[in-house]
């Protein structure tokens, strides 16, 4: 594996014609071979980091470079190793899956023959070939998105760039699309992902970097930035509960209704004495589950204590 | 792969998909004109035409108005297309495919001329086949024919993809051609010799630039023309030069394009 960075972002910064500054000067880099989760709310600067990374967006300072390619003033070649799932359908929707993918190849010097092999093996793999000649306006939400990621493939790129790729997409085509990305990661191909389903970036992803205001406020790996959750909340499910329930040192249980409580507790506590005072009050548990996901208890408090100025990294 | 073997297959991707769009949209881009030119052939050639006797050089009224008819459909087709189909790639975001890809500015925009230029080159082909019913015509100068053609089809093309690149909505791309394009064609000699002016109206015609390019051709095909030959191509040329300059601007700086 190589080792030069798959990304280097350097002081980036953007300021938009109206004067809104999306990109205050952030620097984060990105190994080869990452699965790396780029978070933040909405208006936060993903998409004008990926539109500068992209080259659809102009940056104000700055710069980016990608396995050593600076965008800026190698921008053709730095475009050769990327490529890019963007946010929104932008494909001509009366043309078929299969141009799509093999005139994305030849806007990249990919002659048609092997443009026409390679639009094969991807549309197969994310169970579009079936759909290769109908018109694009025909597919479903989920198809498009799949196209999408089909012609992000034609070039090979060393970085694969997804913007918010499974926006609306069912849990079962979701798990399918990531099913492949970890493929092509594991394959070698360095990713960056962002994404509002914060569950799958936790699962997904190695290194993070939440961004909020056009600043990184948070910059780890996933396991370390996990591990600073010190607390948790489990939903029990139980054959009934009753209206008063037992006091136990350094947990909070709440009624929610006549078959579920939720405890509340520090992550370091045991979950044995739990049970026991629960099985004293006659309370028997069926079954179990964390309330929130781990990452999004974290991405709100992070963007919480950024927007209140203790932003800890940048 | 060299990167020019690189860029010309990119050129030859946006040339292929613009000729496939025109193909499958074959009864927007290729009958309509063909259509309207056949009306103006039989209404102002055949029915008018006939009353007037002969024009210029001996030629009948048909005879003289067939080049500049072959000329108009050829500069009005190759506006349409580029600017109907950038605009739409932009309107649609699939411009970005472009843009994001390693391809330079100068194969986008030439892959999009050529494509407009084989749309009013067919339509042109189309269009003086229909005179051929109407009339016969010996072409004097083929050479020239050709090269007016073509310089005539290349400065519309790419005044229809500054069109675009400025264009916001569907109708900023009707604009243009409604309020500059149809005067300057019909006041540019396509029906009239400039000669049957007065002045200061022969000397305003004379910055019109279709005036040079519908007289080039005419001295093509017929040997006539209002202005003087050389002086047209000069002129053609200047609009194709100043023309390619501001569109690769454009395009390098991401107007419309780029935030």
């Amino acid at each position: 594996m190589s080792s030069v960075p798959a990304l280097v972002v350097d002081n980036l910064r953007k300021t938009y014609g109206n004067g809104v500054e999306a990109l205050k000067g952030i620097s984060l880099t990105v190994q080869p071979g990452d699965f790396f989760a780029l978070l933040g709310p909405n208006g936060a600067g993903k998409s004008t980091l990926i539109g500068i990374l992209s080259s659809l967006v102009n940056s104000s300072g700055g710069d980016a470079q990608v396995f050593g390619v600076s965008v800026n003033k190698q921008r053709n070649e730095a475009m050769k190793l990327i490529g890019l799932v963007p946010q929104e359908i932008n494909f001509n929707q009366f043309e078929k899956p299969f141009d799509i993918c093999v005139n994305e190849a030849g806007f990249y010097g990919i002659p048609r023959r092997i443009a026409a092999e390679r639009a094969e093996k991807y549309l197969k793999e994310l169970r579009l070939w079936d759909k290769a000649q109908h018109q694009a306006r025909m597919l479903s939400g989920g198809m498009k998105r799949r196209l999408m990621i089909a012609r992000a493939m034609m070039n090979e790129p060393k970085l694969l760039i997804l913007d918010e790729p499974t926006a609306g997409v069912d849990i079962e085509i979701r798990r399918s699309m990531w099913q492949f990305v970890s493929g092509i990661n594991a394959a070698g191909t360095t990713v960056i992902l962002t994404t509002h389903y914060l569950e799958e970036a936790e699962q997904l992803c190695r290194n993070i970097a939440i961004i909020d205001h056009g600043t990184i406020v948070e910059n780890t790996t996933m396991k370390r930035l996990l591990a600073t959750l010190d607390v948790e909340t489990f939903v029990l499910d139980a054959a009934q509960v009753p209206d008063g329930l037992p006091a136990l040192p350094g947990v909070t249980l709440r009624r929610m209704d006549e078959h579920t409580l939720e405890a509340e507790m520090a992550r370091t506590h045991d979950l044995n004495s739990l049970f026991a005072a629960l099985s004293a009050r006659g309370i028997t548990v069926t079954s179990m589950r964390n309330k929130t996901n781990r990452l999004e208890e974290l991405f709100v408090r992070l963007v919480e204590q950024g927007r209140n100025g203790q932003v800890r990294a940048a | 792969m060299s990167n020019a073997a690189a860029n010309l297959v990119a050129l030859h991707t946006i040339v292929r998909r613009e000729i496939v769009r025109i193909l499958r949209i074959w009864t927007q881009t290729l009958i309509p004109p063909a259509i309207t030119m056949t009306l103006y052939f039989v209404i102002f050639g055949k029915l008018i035409g006939s009353r007037i006797g002969t024009i210029q050089g001996g030629y009948t009224y048909m005879q003289y108005i067939v080049p500049g008819l072959v000329m108009m459909s050829i500069i009005t087709n190759s506006y349409g297309n580029i600017s109907s189909s950038f605009f739409g790639a932009k309107f649609s975001r699939a411009v970005e495919e472009m843009l994001v890809s390693p391809m330079p500015n100068w194969v986008i925009l030439t892959g999009y001329v050529t494509g407009a230029v084989t749309r009013g080159l067919a339509v042109g082909v189309l269009v003086l086949g229909i005179a051929l019913f109407f009339t016969s015509l010996h072409i004097a100068h083929p050479l020239i024919t050709f090269a007016s053609v073509l310089l005539g089809s290349v400065i519309f093309s790419l005044a229809g993809f500054v069109n675009a690149v400025y264009a916001k909505k569907f109708d900023d791309i009707a604009l243009v051609p409604t309020f500059i394009l149809t005067p300057l064609t019909y006041l540019g000699g396509v029906f009239y010799s400039i000669q049957m002016l007065g002045e200061p109206w022969q000397a305003i015609s004379r910055i019109n630039p279709i005036l040079y390019m519908v007289n080039a051709f005419r001295y093509g095909v017929l040997g006539i023309s209002d202005v003087h030959v050389g002086v047209a191509f000069v002129v053609m040329l200047g609009f194709v030069v100043a023309l390619a300059a501001f569109g690769l601007q454009l395009l390098k700086r991401g107007v419309g394009l780029r935030s």
